[in-house]
């Protein structure tokens, strides 16, 4: 059974089709690189597929229940729809920390917030709050930052904040993880840094997509390439398939101009 | 001497009054000012264009006007005369500075970069928890300086009151001038120049203290 399963997802921005019909299946422990040129629709696909925009069609499923069918006209309830969107985390590009919390409370705020709907937070919050504390500092340290659990984002080099923000996504321990061009928005000197934190969660087989412009990364941590053009997959594989053997046109174009720079 | 002592009575009563419309005012209208904001911000038309033609009458017609509509209208229009002319004025007043608060709160609501709710959104925090506890402190950061010039404005405004007949400060002190003495007139200036100094060493003191993070 796949962890992750989208079909037929389609979504338009007035007149302009962004995605055409994507169709995306992976198992659970799998990583997943979406390549392709920008405006290719892959942004839109992991912002569909996090709830941040509404695809106009198509079904999601998780562990092989249905968490979104647009044709369904069911409004979600509060609980419902967190539920949904607890099953995914998503690391942004530009990082989107909260500026106000330090490391340590940007990733406690989210578990702390949720944990109060537990029936037996009241009698035990102590504990509860305690559990979260040694979870984050746990994760902030995964990701080499245990000196810096109470510096700001503002103190924080780029690198640092994308290894908040991922600690951050993890402390909610979602079933798949998704990146959106993680290190985009970082200098060259410190994209390394965080390309090494998510290959070792690629070690421990955490499922994740990961939107990148990084081809030889890819290429080392992804089991699975999905290359996307104009809104829609032009081709999948393995990375040998899809990166050394590509057969598709579109594929080939885009991976020669990349060697070329 | 004994003038002297009558006039700082006379004047610190007064002023007293200045400081329950000040404070009157802050309480009602910061609340007030976060709801009307809300409803400028309505996805549902209706509500949001009712907002805006008021916060649009509000602001474009003079304070002192509003004070008598508000000390009037009740009599004329429900029957139902107000009973204090002070009241009459922190009504007018509250409505006013929600209407003033509530553009400055959507200014800074609306530069609060998308990406704080999104980051909220997928760590699975409700709307309400996603305003709370991310987006508000950060629009308190960024509106300090903004408000801090509305709540001076709002000391001097006090002053207004005595248009009813409100016995506020500048009032008391022309019961003196009458008499044939200018100064209390001249030296009310004094009260309110002290307050509003130590309400700016306060703004002052609170930019400083959110200053600890950037952003």
């Amino acid at each position: 059974m796949s962890i992750l399963s989208v079909s037929n997802i389609h979504k338009s921005f007035g007149k302009t089709k962004v995605l055409r019909g994507v169709d995306i299946s992976m198992e659970e422990g799998e990583v997943m690189a979406v390549l392709g040129s920008s405006g290719s629709g892959k942004t839109t696909l992991l912002r569909c597929i996090n709830f941040l925009e509404t695809a106009d069609k198509g079904q999601i499923f998780v562990g092989g229940r249905c968490i979104f069918d647009a044709d369904s006209k069911a409004r979600l309830s509060l609980a419902e729809t967190r539920e949904r969107q607890l099953n995914f985390g998503l690391v942004f590009q530009s990082f989107n920390l909260f500026p106000q919390y330090s490391a340590l409370e940007n990733v406690e705020l989210a578990p702390k917030l949720l944990a109060k709907e537990r029936a037996d937070f009241k009698k035990n919050k102590a504990k509860i709050y305690d559990e979260i504390n040694k979870n984050a500092v746990a994760l902030l340290k995964s990701v080499g930052l245990g000196d810096k659990l109470d510096n700001y984002p503002c103190e924080l080099s780029g690198g640092q904040q994308q290894r908040v923000s991922i600690a951050r996504a993890l402390a909610q321990d979602p079933k798949i993880l998704f990146f959106d061009e993680p290190t985009s928005a970082l200098d060259p000197e410190l994209t390394g840094e965080v390309l090494k934190i998510i290959k070792s969660l690629a070690s421990e087989h955490k499922t994740m997509v990961i939107v990148t412009h990084e081809i030889e990364f890819a290429r080392n941590v992804a089991d699975k390439i999905v290359f996307m053009a104009d809104g829609v997959i032009v081709e999948q594989g393995s990375p040998e398939q899809v990166i050394d053997n590509p057969t598709h046109e579109r594929t080939k174009m885009f991976l020669n101009k990349l060697h070329m720079e | 001497m004994g003038i002297f002592n009558e006039v700082l009575t006379s004047l610190l009563d007064g002023f007293r009054l200045n400081c329950v419309i000040f404070i009157v005012t802050l309480l009602l209208a910061i609340p007030l000012g976060l709801i009307v904001a809300f409803g400028s911000m309505s996805a549902f038309a209706p509500l949001k264009w009712l907002t805006k033609t008021f916060v649009w009458i509000i602001r474009g017609t003079p304070l002192m006007l509003q004070i008598f509509v508000a000390l009037y209208a009740p009599g004329l229009l429900f029957d139902a005369p107000i009973k204090s002319r002070l009241t009459a004025v922190l009504i007018a007043f509250v409505i006013n500075y929600a209407a003033y608060f509530s553009e400055i709160y959507r200014g800074g609501i609306e530069s609060i970069p998308k990406g704080q709710y999104e980051a909220g959104q997928v760590l699975g925090l409700t709307k309400v928890q996603v305003f709370f506890k991310v987006v508000l402190f950060q629009v308190i950061k960024r509106i300090v300086p903004a408000m801090g010039n509305e709540i001076i404005t709002l000391v001097k405004d006090t002053s207004l009151a005595r248009i009813v007949g409100v016995m506020e400060i500048i009032m008391c002190a022309e019961r003196f001038t009458k008499q044939g003495l200018i100064w209390p007139l001249f030296s009310t200036g004094l009260f309110f120049l002290a307050f509003c100094g130590a309400l700016t060493l306060l703004f002052g003191f609170i930019e400083k203290k959110l200053n600890y993070y950037r952003g």
